[in-house]
């Protein structure tokens, strides 16, 4: 049907779709939110004031709420309001729900992304190696650690490293940021400890900071680690299996030209999904990993949050996280198709 | 040959020792896997334990011991006591009961949701697929772990509202598998033949469609109760799943975790039962993925 259309505007309808499809999800995303917070709960205004209010006090959350309107109206006025920030006001601290979250994310995403870095740097030489030696013992042995990382609760794994490498070896720093005499040190510029650290020339707080750091990244980098390993295996596994593989090997190219150049340059783009994907499931990761390292990062908020029965600020921080792993598909989805030559020919098709 | 040529005496009897013949040339394949049959013993052992814990348990898992609080292990408490002076070992034993609860209760529920969602939208395609796959698609997007727990926060917490709330989580891939599958056969010979017989869409769909993706289906399943119990214990780690004085292993870890420094079997025992079980649900769907899975089996 659109075959004839001139190719600019091929690219446009096609690009208006997939734009479309990332709109519905993030409406349909917030209409779970909205299910949650406003129809799951017999009574939402309880759930806000308490058994013990006073009519006074129920009947203003009733209207504040707007639970006086039909549903639909209420769910219009919902989004309405996601859109322009409004996730609502946090009944543990007072502030508005998205400030809390603004204020939270950084050290969260700080934390997930150097665990990312070491996912990427172990994982994906793991999974080359283990396609390579298919069946061979560096092949079970990396399949096993894999399966370790998919297998064992990371919270777990947390009191379990925090008790041998911080109170018996005393290798690194215990939960937080930093040490308590370092707080407040460094000014507040981008959330990011290190990048502040670093950017006020304060070393000591810097590598304080890291020997804080290091274990929670390492275990969110090995559960990355795991996913990536696998993925690539499979990926590298197909791609050593095809003609072309053979013809390079064929023409006297090294070993290292086969796999690395040939092999790798053609898995590395179904990896990039894999790696964006990954990334989101860090974010995740780090709601238990935040709880146990004390981090304070939207895992830890959240968690406090469910024990003060401040559903505004779970729902916002489940919100914002549902937001940025959609955001992080649609990344990928570009990122695939700026890579691969072939993607781009079929949408000039 | 001769069952080619001329029928059999007795067509039932055949069939059934041809899948006799089927299912022991299977196990043959699945004991060569030597991760396989340890990730199925682990798995055998789990219910075992279960079936049979009062037996098996030394103590009464909710028995409070005051002398004993916090006992290192010993001949008498073999993995220690918690801060009540509760056995470990007994809660440990009880506590396999849970996890196999909460598995089957969220495995019953979701497979058969994803599978029936899946299997429509494929089978009858149009604006049902649209509809059913973009809310498949919200569901992925968001964070299993979160939207859980969002659930659980809403419901309260507990041990079936946290099953409820993970079977919410896990049935988009139930679905996505199926209207992979029901695409496919959706217009073969064999589906068109029973539809010009006159069968119906839902006859089709529960006798013709869902049965070809039983074997993924099964691989994908083993690979959820590991994540099902990972979850689970998350929630109770968090203290949305099951609740005190239940001996769930995530909230064993919990309680034990203020005393990881000086008391560490308190937290670290739970742990390690909750990584094997996982584990033995893990190396089993690796091999019966290798054995059942068309996909690879066709590469081989």
């Amino acid at each position: 049907m659109t075959d004839n259309l001139p190719r600019p505007l091929r690219l446009l309808l096609g690009f208006a779709s997939w734009l479309l499809t990332v709109a519905i999800t993030l409406v349909g995303l917030a209409s779970l939110t909205f299910f949650i917070g406003r129809v799951l709960p017999i009574d939402p205004v309880l759930a806000i004031v308490g058994e013990k209010a006073l009519p006074e006090v129920y009947d203003r959350v009733y209207l504040e709420l707007g639970l006086d309107k039909p549903i639909w109206q209420q769910f219009i006025e919902y989004l309405g309001k996601l859109l322009r920030g409004d996730f609502g006001i946090s009944y543990s601290t007072n502030r508005p729900v998205f400030t809390d979250l603004l204020s939270f994310f950084p050290a969260t995403l700080e934390l997930a992304t150097i665990g990312l870095v070491i996912g990427v740097a172990l994982g994906v030489p793991m999974g080359v190696a283990s396609a390579y030696w298919h069946e061979k013992w560096p092949d079970h042995l990396i399949r096993v650690i894999g399966l370790i990382g998919y297998s064992v609760p990371i919270f777990w794994l947390g009191l379990v490293g925090l008790f041998v490498f911080y109170y018996k070896l005393g290798w690194v720093s215990g939960p937080g940021q930093v040490d308590v005499f370092f707080t407040g040190i460094v000014p507040r510029i981008t959330g990011f400890i290190l990048v502040d650290a670093a950017i006020a020339g304060e070393w000591e707080v810097f590598w304080n900071a890291v020997s804080h750091m290091i274990l929670p990244a390492v275990l969110i980098g090995y559960f990355s680690l795991a996913y990536i390993s696998r993925m690539t295996r499979s990926v590298m596994l197909d791609q050593l299996s095809r003609e072309y593989v053979l013809t390079a090997r064929l023409k006297g190219a090294s070993e290292f030209t086969v796999v690395v150049r040939h092999a790798l340059g053609n898995a590395a783009i179904p990896l990039v999904t894999v790696i964006a994907l990954s990334y989101g499931g860090l974010l995740e990761g780090s709601v238990l990993v935040e709880t146990i390292f004390a981090w304070p990062g939207i895992g830890n908020y959240l968690y406090s949050s469910l024990f003060a029965a401040d559903m505004n600020a779970v729902l916002g921080g489940t919100l914002l996280v549902g937001i940025v792993f959609v955001l992080l598909n649609m990344l990928s989805d570009v990122l695939y198709a700026a890579l691969d030559p072939r993607s781009r020919s079929l949408a000039n098709k | 040959m001769t069952l080619l040529t001329e029928p059999a005496a007795d067509p039932k009897a055949a069939i059934r020792a041809a899948r006799w013949k089927e299912f022991r040339s299977f196990a043959r394949r699945f004991f060569r896997n030597p991760l396989g049959v340890v990730g199925l013993f682990i798995v055998l052992v789990l219910i075992f334990v279960a079936a049979f814990a009062p037996w098996i348990a030394t103590h009464d898992p909710y028995m409070p011991t005051l002398t004993a609080r916090l006992a290192a292990p010993s001949a008498e408490w073999w993995f220690g006591a918690d801060e009540l002076g509760r056995d470990i070992y007994s809660r440990l034993v009880h506590g396999s009961r849970l996890t196999l609860l909460i598995v089957a209760l969220v495995i019953v529920t979701s497979a058969p949701l994803g599978l029936i969602i899946g299997a429509v939208a494929g089978t009858r395609g149009g604006w049902i697929d649209a509809v059913f796959m973009r809310i498949t698609d919200v569901f992925l997007a968001i964070p299993k772990l979160l939207l859980a727990l969002a659930f659980v926060a809403a419901l309260g917490p507990g041990i079936v509202n946290a099953a409820l709330a993970i079977t919410l989580t896990a049935w988009p891939p139930y679905a996505r598998l199926a209207r992979a599958e029901a695409m496919v056969v959706r217009n073969s010979d064999y589906v068109n033949a029973v539809r010009l017989a006159g069968a119906s869409e839902f006859r089709i769909i529960v006798f013709h469609v869902i049965p070809m993706c039983l074997s993924s289906v099964i691989v994908r399943m083993t690979f959820d109760m590991a994540g099902i119990i990972l979850t689970a214990a998350g929630l109770g780690f968090i203290g949305l799943g099951a609740q005190p004085p239940l001996p769930e292993w995530g909230a064993m870890i919990s309680t034990g975790r203020k005393f990881i420094f000086d008391q560490w079997w308190v937290a670290t025992v739970p742990g390690i039962a909750i990584f094997t079980v996982s584990l033995g649900f893990n190396l089993l769907g690796d091999a019966l993925r290798d054995l059942l899975d068309p996909h690879l089996r066709q590469r081989k």
